[in-house]
């Protein structure tokens, strides 16, 4: 089964959740965990070929001139995440389930859980690490979304806010690590950097690389002092908690540290930056949780305690420390997302989370007190959970490292950090659920149904298991993991008992310590209230605001609202670019023949200048504006007639009728006049601006036109091959349906959206609101025309209604060989129908219509579809057209191609926008109370004078 | 003849944007169109111009002139009426719903 599916599967599976909620929350569960499992089950597939040492590789050439290819590959360390992230996934899909409330949109939650799930399976399965950084960069997305899913909660947005600048920053720094890495391998394939570990080592540009893909490790991963958002993203709900901090998010910076081992680690470098971040990390941030009272703040600082301590290790660089962070990473994975949800639940049943409200749930809540008891006690390292077999693996790689020749420095910083560990971990469980039974809970407090705790429960499950018996339960999967971080195959050993090791007496001292520590806690407690600490938020805060609030300053300034101003802006700076092409570059005058002047143009040419002259003059009048601006339109078309282009003039003077009678329509609901406003010098700043613009586009269209083609146009081919490939000989309308179909395709389709753009306001106006309301209580300005429907006008259109559908037939039929065609087909059916409308009244046209508007556009886009795809089941590609000659007796031999099929569509879609578009006017018409006649020859004779009509 | 087109396009174009600057949404509305019959032309005219030669193909003509042009600005003048008709829907609704029809927002709020 291809990788590359598995990667895709979660993204595939995010839109299912919000499709499936319509039926039930349980439904919704059981699909999106589907999603998760055939995923794993894929996975597992490939679990045995992997286990005896393969690596399965999936390659997809998506850009290969700049190296980056959809390449994924699965080896041990690959095959132990994504099993991680697909399995404590299901469990998390299954506990959501029963803690998300019926408040809580739960499609929306599960299509972001599998968004996140998707992007972490493409880091720990991709092959290249550009595809390698967009799943990263997708997790940061992802996981703000996961975050910031209670978006009624400030905490929740600021959190998600604050984890996605960290570790979106980190982000960044990675690419252009990752790039420096990429240039030194001369791949970006992963399976070549990882063999090329010595050149990039002996690289200069080493340690850039490295700190660069450190900081994008860290901030993800939570290292010190990128720690604090961590904390800060407990806003979350529990469920993505568990998720994003034991399993997944914060673990991939630890995959990436353990995936880029063979090609970074081992040097000196690598050693101090990773093993003192981790070994700081892991003893500060235990430190704190210590003294936390929240029970998700505890578990996020031992959570970031535990990431520095498998930093460490793997910053050691040795192949024992490989096994053991390895080792840990699964434990890691298995008490702590157990220990999320058991928190989930007290906060669940309980409504607290806080510890000084919380104890003695032991006996009210006995199978959450043991799932929880033993995780913790695994976290704390007591045997024989598995929690203590890797802690112990731990303390003995600090045993034998020395740090800067200092041999004591590790094991006395580790063990202390395991003091701390042990005290927080006995907290979590002495003052959760031992204690004496109180009375103040605020809420009443018992166990939760299975579903809830079959998650934790199997998870305690796996901590005694591998606990008791971890060789078989995960010794294969460590060998394989740790063999494929280090590059060379590794037998782990995990036993209990090793003997009087100093990693022994180190355990000793830590669980004692620990419960010194836990003793003297209400003491120790009032002495770190006392004193004064860095505030990581408030820091964070001080960093960000300014920068916020000058970008605001910023934007802001440059957007004040004044549309009118950013398009000033918008023409001052094309024009200003223009005018710097035009100086700085030489100018020769073009060679081309002129095209000889004749009386008749000159005619139209002042007829267009004048009118749109006086069109800006007078334009505070609108409906005089309307006239001239029908002036102009019809001067163009017949420009275009008199310039060779039949087609043109024809579509261009109907679409003038069609947008002067909407213009009008809407005219009746706008003010009649516009009101003179600006100010004289706005107004010659606007003259010059707008002179100096149309003064540049004149140029260069003249410049343009006087010069021949810089290059052979294509156009000659399309003329040569109208005829015999296209089968039509208006060259214009075989490009529109043949040549360039799709294009069209694309055009009418656009038609379509805008058309029910127009229909959706009109919805929008028509609801009730302000809009509406003003039209319900909309006063005509003039008194109603006496004869609102002439007689004359009515019969007139009618008789005219036949003959110009013909004509539309007529003009449609003849298009693919003569100046028409689907457009303007459509146009002049459509205006024959606005006739009506005009002439009858709209209740009266409405009342007689068939088909609706809506029906039209879907048909022609659909049928305009299945004319290209008819051609795939010729073998051909999308919209190839075909034609042949047809002798029918009566008649003359005719042509029939299948670039008529496609132009019914283009005409069918035309005609439903054009009329869907002017037919939403009309309804506003009728809800400002214009009468609706059924029956035309309607006079509406004055009210005043008879009384009731 | 060119400079007619250009002289023509150069106004259009002038007018338009001279339009646009307006503070009111109908005046706007009307200037989009001119500029829309000059990016029309100014497309037509990119084919260069040509008088007496039909993109029609027959036995008896002396020649063609650039068909390409005219089906690109033949599909452009019916997306331009369909942007036109959206324009004049979304002025209408926006003057229904806030009882003026200026272009900029004035409320301080709103910066």
């Amino acid at each position: 089964m291809s990788l590359a599916l598995i990667a895709a599967l979660p993204f595939l599976g995010a839109l299912l959740p919000g499709l499936m909620i319509r039926s039930s929350r349980t439904t919704c569960a059981f699909v999106t965990g589907s999603v998760t499992a055939l995923a794993l089950l894929m996975l597992g597939l490939h679990a045995p070929a992997v286990l005896r040492g393969e690596t399965v590789q999936t390659r997809i050439e998506w850009m290969p001139a700049l190296g980056l290819n959809a390449n994924f590959f699965l080896d041990g360390l690959g095959l132990l995440f994504a099993g991680l992230i697909l399995g404590i996934g299901l469990l998390i899909i299954l506990y959501a389930r029963f803690y998300l409330s019926k408040q809580d949109s739960m499609g929306q939650f599960y299509s972001y859980l599998l968004l996140f799930q998707g992007a972490m399976v493409g880091i720990v399965l991709s092959d290249n690490i550009l595809l390698l950084l967009v799943f990263w960069e997708l997790t940061s997305l992802s996981s703000f979304l996961l975050i910031g899913y209670w978006k009624h909660l400030p905490a929740g947005r600021q959190g998600a806010r604050m984890a996605l600048a960290v570790t979106g920053m980190g982000g960044l720094a990675m690419i252009a690590g990752m790039l420096i890495l990429g240039q030194i391998a001369g791949s970006y394939d992963l399976t070549v950097i990882l063999q090329a570990g010595d050149a990039i080592q002996a690289s200069e540009w080493y340690l850039p690389a490295l700190v660069l893909i450190l900081i994008g490790c860290f901030t993800k991963s939570a290292q010190f002092p990128f720690h604090f958002w961590l904390p800060h993203a407990m806003a979350a709900p529990t469920p993505v908690s568990a998720y994003l901090h034991s399993a997944t998010m914060v673990k991939a910076g630890l995959f990436l540290m353990a995936r880029m081992w063979p090609a970074l680690a081992g040097t000196p470098e690598w050693f101090y930056l990773v093993a003192t971040t981790g070994l700081v990390t892991m003893v500060v941030a235990a430190k704190i949780a210590l003294f936390k009272d929240d029970l998700k703040a505890l578990l996020a600082f031992s959570t970031v305690s535990h990431l520095g301590l498998v930093t460490m290790l793997l910053g050691f660089g040795t192949q024992s420390a490989a096994i053991a962070a390895i080792f840990h990473i699964i434990n890691h994975a298995t008490f702590k997302a157990a220990l999320f949800m058991t928190a989930g639940i007290v906060d669940h049943e309980t409504h607290t989370r806080d510890l000084k409200r919380l104890g003695g749930l032991r006996k009210l809540m006995p199978i959450t007190f043991t799932i929880g008891t033993l995780a913790a006690l695994s976290m704390a390292g007591i045997p024989p959970l598995n929690g203590f077999l890797s802690k112990e693996m731990m303390l003995e790689e600090a045993a034998h490292t020395a740090w800067a020749g200092q041999a004591w420095l590790m094991p006395v910083f580790a063990t202390l950090g395991a003091v701390f560990s042990v005290a927080y971990s006995l907290r979590f469980v002495a003052h959760t659920f031992l204690g004496p039974v109180r009375n103040d809970y605020p809420h009443n407090p018992h166990d939760p149904g299975f579903g809830m705790w079959a998650a934790p429960a199997f998870l305690a499950l796996l901590v005694v298991a591998i606990g008791i018996a971890p060789m078989p339960v995960a010794g294969w999967l460590v060998d394989a993991a740790a063999g494929a971080t280090t590059g060379e195959a590794l037998h782990a050993h995990i036993y209990h008992w090793h003997g009087l090791t100093p990693a022994l007496w180190m355990s000793i001292a830590a669980v004692g310590g620990g419960l010194v520590l836990l003793g003297l806690h209400a003491g120790l407690m009032r002495g770190w209230l006392a004193t004064p600490r860095p505030e990581a938020k408030r820091i964070f805060d001080g960093i960000v605001d300014p920068l916020a609030h000058f970008s605001r300053r910023f934007s802001q300034g440059l957007h004040d609202g004044a549309l009118s101003r950013y398009f000033a802006i918008a023409t001052f700076a094309m024009v200003a670019a223009g005018g710097y092409a035009f100086f700085s570059g030489g100018h020769t005058p073009g060679t081309r023949a002129l095209t000889p002047v004749d009386v008749v143009p000159v005619i139209g040419w002042l007829l267009l200048i004048v009118s749109t002259c006086t069109l800006v003059i007078v334009h505070h009048n609108r409906i005089l504006a309307l006239v001239v601006l029908g002036v102009v339109g019809l001067v163009v078309s017949m420009g275009f007639a008199y310039l060779s282009a039949p087609d043109l003039a024809l579509t261009q003077i109907l679409v003038e009728v069609a947008t002067v009678m909407l213009l009008l329509l809407a005219l009746n609901f706008l003010p009649k006049r516009t009101p003179m406003e600006s100010k004289a010098p706005r107004r010659i700043r606007d003259a010059i601006l707008s002179g100096t613009a149309g003064l540049g586009i004149g140029s260069l269209i003249y410049m343009m036109m006087t010069r021949d083609f810089a290059f052979p146009s294509i156009s000659g081919y399309h003329l040569e091959n109208a005829k015999t490939g296209g089968g039509g000989t208006n060259v214009v309308n075989v490009i529109l349906v043949d040549f360039r179909g799709y294009d069209t395709f694309g055009e009418i389709t656009v038609l379509g959206i805008a058309a029910l753009v127009i229909f959706a306001v009109t919805e929008t106006i028509l609801r009730p609101g302000p809009a509406n309301n003003r039209l319900l209580s909309w006063a005509q300005e003039h008194r109603h025309a006496g004869d609102r429907h002439p007689l004359m006008l009515v019969v007139a259109t009618r008789m005219m209604l036949p003959v110009a559908i013909m004509v539309g037939v007529y003009i449609f039929l003849r298009g693919h060989n003569l100046p028409g065609g689907g457009f303007i087909a459509g146009l002049v059916v459509a205006i024959a129908a606005l006739m009506q409308y005009m002439a009858s009244g709209f209740g009266w046209t409405a009342a007689r219509k068939r088909v609706e508007y809506h029906a039209l556009i879907a048909m022609g886009v659909l049928i305009a579809g299945a004319a290209g795809v008819g051609a795939w089941f010729a073998g051909r590609p999308f919209l190839t057209s075909d034609y042949g000659y047809v002798h029918l007796p009566p008649l003359e031999e005719f042509e029939l191609a299948t670039a008529m099929i496609f132009d019914t569509g283009v005409f069918l879609a035309v005609l439903g926008a054009v009329l869907l578009a002017l037919a939403s006017i009309s309804r506003i018409a009728v809800r400002a109370g214009e009468e609706v006649s059924s029956t035309p020859y309607d006079i509406d004779l004055p009210r005043d004078r008879f009384g009731d009509r | 003849m060119e400079i007619l087109v250009a002289s023509a396009v150069g106004t259009l174009t002038a007018a338009g944007i001279y339009l646009i600057l307006r503070m009111r949404t109908f005046p706007v509305i009307v200037g989009l169109a001119l500029l829309s019959y000059a990016v029309n032309v100014f497309i037509f005219a990119s084919g260069r111009l040509a008088v007496g030669l039909p993109p029609v193909l027959s036995y008896t003509a002396e020649g063609y002139t650039d068909p390409l042009t005219q089906a690109l600005v033949l599909t452009a003048i019916v997306i331009s009426f369909g942007m036109t008709a959206v324009i004049v829907m979304v002025a209408l609704g926006a003057f229904l719903e806030a009882g003026t029809d200026r272009m900029d927002s004035d409320d301080e709020a709103g910066r």
